[in-house]
Order: structure tokens, then C-alpha cells, then sequence
């Protein structure tokens, strides 16, 4: 593990790992967490490198999240429809990226995704290979729920559960065994209210919930209480959700996301963007710097016609706008 | 030939799954069939036939469509080897919440549906807990945490099986599955091998016709609710918990 430490940050590490600043403080190095941007590999010695790699394997194993815990995901290259070899040989994607797929219908987006919830072995059509944290992963990522790799968020989804928020999010935690379940229900309810714009409270059923305001409840709670590393989105642009904030919470909750989108915010948003052709990943680009222009751009024109919207719910008319 | 039990709630998505996960196996070069059990009637054979499944149904009428799925089963096994199959299903339909299909080494799989409420898994006893292999259908309706919430009480009434999630509309997870159902063991024949479950001894008056209500008709297997009456209320004196072979366990 001190290989992999040694070019984190103070403060990639203190995300990662809280409990890590009690390790640097009984060491007398607590005031590295001054210098957030310094990397550990200059400002720790090799030996107290290696001692902070198995304080931390010592925490997970005691907390019991090692074995779940999944740094990044790599997608070895198969074969194209026509069988020829796919021009991407290798993606690895890292908790706290936005990948975005593109490319036609029927070009195989789908097929990309679930080659990865079934963590592909080369027994897929597309004959990729899946890895997590860089090995080959055992069988219990295939056929166990607490271990599944991927968790999906899409416009179809509904509540269906004759609930309150309150209920409905006890009722997960508990499923999920989640510690301090208060909390976790407090920050999921107002990152769900900050998402959605219209304020709900905690004694609403979910069922009455608005379609915005479901998408928010179901981002927040799959941020904060979801097993899956992975996060799965397929065509939110119409949720009426603040769709940046979003992917913000994702992020910070150390999810991979995956999005499958044709809205160009939200492609512009990614970190990077796979092309998908002829059920091959052709290509993986990342935004250009005129890219990032124009996503401010594209921001305020879609902050006009969020406004447009407003007006028109107030009963104005649009005659100027 | 591979023989794979599948059982399930009534509409939990069993049809469109086999549809879906023998499609890939077709594609592959492989014989496949299914033979379709239900109580009155069903429409399923027709939907097998139209996408070129060859297929076979059983009504149970009035019996326990478990029971006439076994008195059955090594005839269903002989046709599909007849026919040279290379993967023949049984679908049966879980009407019966005391029995399961679920046969010994015989791959055995439970079709439940995410809508179907919490509380199901617990309910529908034999045909999820005795199965190796459970398929969840229909979360491309429900949320994350309600798909994560029912997986985790499907697992706490079946703690060894692989769970599996499959969508029967547009097949997403039906060619992991296909997979699946080709590993492990041929079967020749079922002959000599025996339920997972022993279904219960359905055994009073009523099973065998009695229409008339009332104590004087209850013979055989029959218990009787402790409806806890207010003191002083005037009981039938009818038979009390009579259970030969002890009660449900
Ligand atoms: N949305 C959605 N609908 C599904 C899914 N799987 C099945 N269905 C639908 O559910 C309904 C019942 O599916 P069937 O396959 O007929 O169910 P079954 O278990 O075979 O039903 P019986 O044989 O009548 O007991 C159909 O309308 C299917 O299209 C799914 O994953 N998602
Ligand atoms: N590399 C590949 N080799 C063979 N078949 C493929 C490949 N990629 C995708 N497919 C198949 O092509 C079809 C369409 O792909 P799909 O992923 O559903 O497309 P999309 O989601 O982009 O509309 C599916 O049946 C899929 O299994
Ligand atoms: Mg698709
Ligand atoms: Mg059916
Ligand atoms: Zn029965
Ligand atoms: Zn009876």
C-alpha cells in the first residue's frame, strides 16, 4: 500500500481515509494538514510511509470496509460487432470521475455498461474483460447483493413503496446496516431538498414526491447509502434537478459514474468521454479548453430557459425574454 | 440435456425471462424448450411458440400445480430428450405457497419481482428459499435503494443462493443468465431423484370435493384457528387441532 500512497496528496488522503489524521498527529505531523497540495512522498520518510500503509490496512480491516472498497475499475478491450479488435485496449476509471458514453442507438452503450455489472470476463459478445483495483475479481461481485458493482439511476424509476421519506430512507439504512442511520438520513433529506429546488419534508410519502423531487431523493440516497461503487446514469437531462450539484454529491461520495448522455452539459461535465461505434469503444477524449468555453456558455443559456420556465409556471408571458 | 425448474409469483416476469435468456442460448446453436405448468389455463405456450420455442403445457385443474408437476416431470424430462434438447425449462406458476417444483440436482430458480413488496420473500416459502438461483425482475421501475432493500430480504430467506437481476422487457442480465444454465449436470432422467421440499399432505374433506360449510363436514386434516373469544361465547364443538403428522413447520 505505500507504493500507492506515495503520490496522494495530504488531502487525497485525509478524504479517503479520515482516520488517517490521528495516525499523522500521534506521529507530530499534524501540521500536514496545512499543506493540503504537498505530496506524501516528500514530506513523509519511506518508513513512516510504509507504517501509515498498515495503520490504514489495520483500520479498514477493523472497520470492515477493505475488501469493499473499490479505488478504480479498468476495462480491458474486446472485439468491435465485426470482430475486430476495439481501438480502446484498456480504460481504468477512479472513484470520484464522470465518465460519459456516447454514440448511436444500438451502437452498444448498453452492452459497455453491463459488461461491467457482470465485471465481463472475456464470456461476453464483446469478449472484454473487466478488473477492479486493477485484479481480477471473484465471483461474488456476479452473484452477491451486498457486492454489487453498479447502481442505476434512470428516468423510468419510480417510488413505489407506501412510505414516508422518513420511513423509506430508516428502511434502507437498515437494509444496508449503515452506521448512525440519523445522520445519514439528515444529509440525504437536505441534499435532497438543495437538488430539487422545491422543498419536501420528512413525513411526505414518497410516493407523492414530484418527478424532480424523486430523482433528488433517489441521487441522495444512492450517494450516501448505496453498496455500489459504481453509479449508472442513463438520461436524466429532463429531471429538474440542479444536474451539477448532482454529480457534485457523487463525486464527494466517492462514486465512479458512468453516464450514458446525449445532453451536452452533462457530456461537457465528464472528465472524459467514450465513443462508442459499432459495439466498440472507438475512442476516449477529453474536453477541449473551447469545450470548457462554451460549457460556461451553454450554463447560462440553460439559466435563461430555466428561467423561461419560471415565468411561464408564474402565468407571465414571454414576449420579451 | 440440462433441465432447469423455474417457479415464481404469478406475473413476476418468469416467461419473459426464460423468452429472453433461451434466445441467447438459440443463438449459440443450442435445442431449447419449455414445458409450462399452470392451474386453469395459460396463454404462455403460444407466446413460447411465436419465438420458436418448442413447447408443451400441463393444467392442473383442481389439483396443487406442484403435485401434478411431479406426478409429471420424468415424462416432461423423456419428451425433451425425445425431442433432443439440449436445455429444457419447466416454468410453473407459484400458486402454491406451500410447495415448490424445486427438484435435487436439478438447477433450480425462483423468479420474484421487484414489485411485489417486502414482505414477499418471506411469504412465498419453499420455491425461494429451496432455489440455487433467484432472478429479480423489474427494476428498471423501482429505485436503487428499493431494489437494494428487497435483495437484502430475498437474502434473508435464502442465504446461499446467487441472486441475479434481469430485466424481461429489454433482456439486460438475460445473457449472464443463459450462462448459468449451462453449467453443472446433465440430466437423464429424474426418476429416483426427490423434491427439495416435501409438499404438504393436502388432505382434508375439501380437498376431495366437500362444498358444505360447517364442523360436521371437516374430516382429516384440518386445524382450527385459536380465534381468542371473549369468555362465555358459545363454541361449536367441532374437531380441535387434529393434525396427524404434526402441524406446519
Ligand atoms: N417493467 C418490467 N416489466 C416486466 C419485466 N419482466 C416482465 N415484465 C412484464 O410483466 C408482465 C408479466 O410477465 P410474464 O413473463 O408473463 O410473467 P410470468 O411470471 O410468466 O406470469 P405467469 O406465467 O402468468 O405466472 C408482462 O407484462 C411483462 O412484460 C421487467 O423486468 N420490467
Ligand atoms: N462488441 C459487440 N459484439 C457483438 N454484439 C454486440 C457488441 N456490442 C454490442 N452488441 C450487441 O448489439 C446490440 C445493441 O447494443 P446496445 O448495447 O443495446 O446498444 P445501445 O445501448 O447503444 O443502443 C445488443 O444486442 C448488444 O448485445
Ligand atoms: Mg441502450
Ligand atoms: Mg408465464
Ligand atoms: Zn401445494
Ligand atoms: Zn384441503
Amino acid at each position: 500500500m505505500s507504493r500507492e500512497l506515495k503520490s496522494l496528496t495530504v488531502e487525497e488522503l485525509l478524504a479517503r481515509w479520515p482516520f488517517a489524521q490521528q495516525f499523522l498527529g500521534d506521529q507530530g505531523h499534524e501540521n500536514l494538514t496545512d499543506q493540503p497540495e504537498a505530496v506524501l512522498a516528500e514530506v513523509l520518510d519511506s518508513e513512516l510511509l510504509e507504517q501509515l500503509g498498515d495503520f490504514l490496512a489495520d483500520m479498514e480491516s477493523f472497520l470492515g470496509t477493505s475488501e469493499q472498497k473499490v479505488s478504480e475499475v479498468t476495462i480491458r478491450g474486446g472485439r468491435a460487432k465485426d470482430g475486430s479488435d476495439e481501438s480502446v485496449r484498456e480504460l481504468t476509471v477512479k472513484v470520484g470521475e464522470i465518465v460519459c458514453i456516447v454514440g448511436p442507438t444500438g451502437s452498444g452503450k448498453s452492452r459497455l455498461l453491463a459488461d461491467i455489472e457482470w465485471v465481463a470476463r472475456g464470456d461476453t459478445p464483446t469478449g472484454r474483460h473487466v478488473l477492479i483495483n486493477g485484479e481480477v475479481p471473484g465471483d461474488k461481485w456476479r452473484f452477491d447483493s451486498e457486492y454489487k458493482l453498479v447502481a442505476q439511476l434512470s428516468q423510468n424509476m419510480n417510488f413505489v413503496m407506501d412510505l414516508t421519506v422518513q420511513e423509506f430512507l430508516a428502511l434502507h439504512a437498515e437494509s444496508r446496516q449503515a452506521a448512525d442511520p440519523e445522520e445519514k438520513i439528515q444529509r440525504i433529506w437536505s441534499w435532497a431538498n438543495e437538488l430539487a429546488g422545491e422543498p419536501f419534508g420528512l413525513d411526505t410519502p414518497v410516493t407523492s414526491l414530484s418527478g424532480g423531487q424523486s430523482r433528488a431523493l433517489m441521487i441522495a440516497d444512492t450517494a450516501v447509502l448505496s453498496a455500489s461503487p459504481v453509479v449508472l446514469i442513463d438520461e436524466i437531462e429532463n429531471a429538474g434537478i440542479d444536474r451539477q450539484q448532482a454529480l457534485e454529491i457523487l463525486i464527494q461520495q466517492e462514486k465512479i459514474v458512468l453516464m450514458a448522455t446525449h445532453d451536452p452539459i452533462l457530456a461537457l461535465m465528464g472528465d472524459r468521454r467514450v465513443i462508442i461505434a459499432n459495439g466498440a469503444m472507438s475512442q476516449v477524449i477529453e474536453p477541449s479548453e473551447q469545450e470548457k468555453a462554451n460549457l460556461t456558455e451553454l450554463r447560462e443559456l440553460d439559466a435563461r430557459l430555466m428561467g423561461l420556465r419560471h415565468r411561464l409556471r408564474r402565468g407571465e408571458r414571454l414576449d420579451t425574454i | 440435456m440440462r433441465f432447469v425448474t423455474v417457479s415464481g409469483p404469478p406475473s413476476s416476469g418468469k416467461t419473459a425471462v426464460i423468452i429472453k435468456t433461451l434466445e441467447h442460448l438459440k443463438a449459440a446453436g443450442r435445442k431449447v424448450g419449455v414445458v409450462k405448468f399452470d392451474c386453469l389455463s395459460t396463454d404462455d405456450d403460444e407466446l413460447y411458440q411465436k419465438n420458436g420455442i418448442a413447447v408443451r403445457k400441463g393444467l392442473a385443474g383442481a389439483l396443487c400445480p406442484d403435485h401434478y408437476f411431479v406426478s409429471n416431470v420424468e415424462e416432461c424430462v423423456q419428451w425433451g430428450l425425445a425431442e433432443g434438447l439440449d436445455v429444457l425449462v419447466s416454468e410453473s406458476a407459484g400458486l402454491c405457497n406451500r410447495c415448490s417444483p424445486h427438484i435435487r440436482e436439478v438447477m433450480a430458480v425462483c423468479v420474484i419481482d421487484n414489485l411485489s413488496g417486502t414482505g414477499t420473500p418471506k411469504k412465498i416459502g419453499p420455491m425461494l428459499k429451496a432455489a440455487d438461483l433467484i432472478i429479480i425482475t423489474k427494476g428498471d421501475i423501482v429505485s436503487q435503494a428499493e431494489r437494494e432493500v428487497f435483495a437484502a430480504r430475498v437474502r434473508g430467506v435464502n442465504t446461499k443462493a446467487r441472486i441475479l437481476h434481469v430485466n424481461g422487457i429489454t433482456g439486460q442480465g438475460s445473457f449472464e443468465l443463459s450462462t448459468v444454465w449451462t453449467e453443472g449436470e446433465e440430466t437423464a432422467t429424474v426418476e429416483g431423484k426427490r423434491l427439495r421440499f416435501s409438499m404438504p399432505a393436502a388432505l382434508c374433506s375439501y380437498c376431495l370435493g366437500e362444498t358444505r360449510i360447517g364442523s360436521d363436514f371437516q374430516m382429516g386434516n384440518v386445524r382450527k384457528m385459536d380465534l381468542e373469544m371473549p369468555t362465555g361465547t358459545k363454541t361449536d364443538g367441532g374437531p380441535q387441532d387434529f393434525t396427524p403428522g404434526g402441524g406446519d413447520s
